[in-house]
């Protein structure tokens, strides 16, 4: 396990990542690899369940390692144990979807996890090296909030991270990786998803790493994260999850919750 | 005075996400039966906005930190300078345009696809349909509306630039309907079908086809949800018409339900005191992609 240095350190080297979706396998590797590099603090922007096998598994993974843990949509509606995952969505086949493995979650997960998820903090901030480093699940306003590449305009960013008094700003909660440099110089990082991969035909998923060795700078560098994927695609069967999910498993193409994918990113997938 | 009347819930306003531009106004080449605000050919009620009303608000929008752009009328596309305005938008940000898809050709498309490709930000069409078959779209929308809108689509869909297609509710989407549209899209050579479907605003022409609100369909105080303000399309979005600025798309033709003339004035709280109002609480009426 990474060594955690004492609260009052700064740390120099930070892994974050999120979407976990009950991938307990690239959680592991993902968290491997942050030792390796030496990480001394590790941030997961949530979203625990969802998509993948057995939801306990990944919490004693989460809880040895030291993770900071912040909720996502997802965790505040297992946690609270609500009817479904408040995801909206108009198309019926996503519907299906989306209740098939939100039911699944919320019945395996148990009681003394749901609990833990539901006291997770929203969001964390810092200074390091001098600059203001926020993270949030999916938007500074508002944890349902997607930040894709294509639908978050400079302005816009400009502003989210000037209400939001950032310099630097990390979110999950769209599963696809991104980051930009503002005209300002502030930076947005989206760290996507270790839970599944990026609707680009890859198997791999994705993590960051955020390097403070810098004084006064901050840089940061996407992490691809392989792991046991046939492993998962076989606990998934097991499991009797729907052969849609195995499928971006084994292929690295999204098939389902298609709806929420603005154009541009529809168009880089293949279904 | 209806002095017992209960008071509507007011509605805060937390941030402007969502800029609606109606661009062509009330100005439609159909006259669907079901269209919330009586659009057509002699509807001149809102008139088509200039260029520069457009980029106007535009402009005032990014300076608000806005974060997507939606273009509707009537029909989009008989704007005359409709394409310089969607490269205009796509400089900025996300634009959705909704269309009845009968003005696009296959030039046309291709230049779409272009203007789309050239920005680093998403271009939306949104083309309606009523139905999976001539026999149950054509009666709403109009004779020989079905095959157009679906040669839109598929020419939509060979240039790259594959619609989203939204189907009001006038036909009940059920586990049997869906596979029959699923097909149509697939014949359409749509490979990544995208749908949404619509409850029915009982407003315009559709007040008169199936029925208008019932008096008790009213919203009052304390019906809202927590997070209804980030739904509803009045909670982070506003409407820009050549007449000034409104509160959605759906209520441009209201009595007294114009705001003001400048996007800067009309970014505040407002009371649901419309019936309208109701079907976007009650049914979950959504706008926006
Ligand atoms: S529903 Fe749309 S296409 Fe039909 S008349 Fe109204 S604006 Fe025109
Ligand atoms: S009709 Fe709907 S979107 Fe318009 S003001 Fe009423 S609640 Fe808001
Ligand atoms: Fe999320």
């Amino acid at each position: 396990m990474p060594h955690l240095n004492p609260d009052h350190a700064p740390p120099r080297r930070i892994v974050v990542f999120g979407g976990v979706y009950n991938n307990h396998l690239s959680l592991a590797a993902t968290l491997a690899e942050a030792e390796r590099r030496g990480a001394d603090e590790i941030y997961c922007l949530g979203d625990m369940g969802g998509f993948g096998p057995r939801p306990d598994k990944v919490f004693p993974l989460l809880q040895r390692a030291g993770v900071r843990c912040m909720q996502g949509n997802y965790d505040h509606s297992i946690g609270n144990r609500l009817e479904d995952c408040a995801c909206g969505y108009t198309d019926p086949r996503d519907n299906h979807f989306a209740r098939i493995s939100y039911d699944y979650t919320l019945a395996r997960t148990s009681d003394a996890n749901k609990d833990w998820l539901r006291a997770l903090p929203t969001g964390f901030r810092h200074t390091w090296n001098g600059r203001q480093v926020v993270m949030a699940h999916g938007s500074t306003r508002r944890t349902n909030e997607f930040l894709w590449a294509s639908t978050s305009p400079d302005h816009f960013l400009e502003h989210l991270l000037r209400d939001a008094e950032a310099d630097l700003l990390l979110v999950t909660h769209t599963g696809i990786p991104w980051s930009r440099t503002l005209p300002s110089g502030r930076t947005v990082i989206n760290v996507g998803a270790i839970g599944r991969p990026a609707n680009d035909g890859n198997l791999n998923v994705w993590a960051v790493e955020i390097d403070l060795t810098t004084p006064s700078d901050i840089r940061h560098r996407f992490l691809p994260i392989s792991y046991d994927h046939a492993a998962l695609a076989d606990e998934m069967r097991d499991e009797q999850l729907p052969e849609e999910f195995v499928a971006t498993i084994l292929t690295g193409w999204w098939t389902t919750c298609l709806e929420i994918l603005p154009a541009k990113e529809r168009a880089l997938g293949r279904f | 005075m209806h002095t017992h009347q209960p008071a509507p819930p007011t509605l805060s306003f937390p941030y402007l996400e969502t800029l609606w531009l109606q661009v062509t106004g009330t100005l439609c080449n159909l006259t669907c039966k079901h269209c919330f605000i009586t659009c057509g050919p002699n509807n001149a009620s809102h008139p088509i906005m200039t260029s520069e009303q457009v980029t106007q608000a535009v402009d005032e929008a990014v300076g608000f930190g806005v974060r997507e752009f939606y273009f509707t009328g009537g029909e989009p596309f008989l704007h005359p300078e409709i394409e310089e305005l969607i490269a205009y938008v796509l400089e900025r940000g996300p634009l959705s345009i909704l269309t009845n898809g009968l003005l696009i050709d296959a030039t046309r498309a291709d230049r779409l696809a272009k203007l789309a490709a050239a920005s680093p930000y998403s271009l939306d069409l949104r083309v309606s349909l009523d139905g999976f078959t001539a026999d149950q779209n054509d009666p709403i929308r109009g004779r020989g509306t079905f095959e157009k809108i679906i040669g839109a689509v598929t020419r939509c869909a060979a240039a790259g630039i594959p619609p989203i297609l939204t189907i009001t509710e006038v036909v009940p989407a059920t586990e049997a309907t869906l596979p029959a549209f699923q097909q149509l899209l697939s014949n359409a050579g749509i490979t990544r079908p995208r749908l949404k479907f619509l409850p029915p605003v009982r407003l315009g022409r559709e007040a008169r086809r199936d029925r208008g609100y019932q008096d008790e369909e009213r919203l009052v105080d304390g019906d809202l949800l927590p997070d209804e303000v980030f739904s509803l399309a009045c909670g982070t979005g506003r409407m820009v018409t050549a007449k000034g600025v409104y509160p959605c798309p759906i209520l441009i033709e209201a009595k007294d339900a114009r705001m003001s003339d400048r996007l800067a004035d009309a970014l505040t709280p407002i009371q649901l005191r419309h019936q309208a109002c109701y079907s976007c609480h009650a049914e979950g009426l959504r706008c926006r992609t």
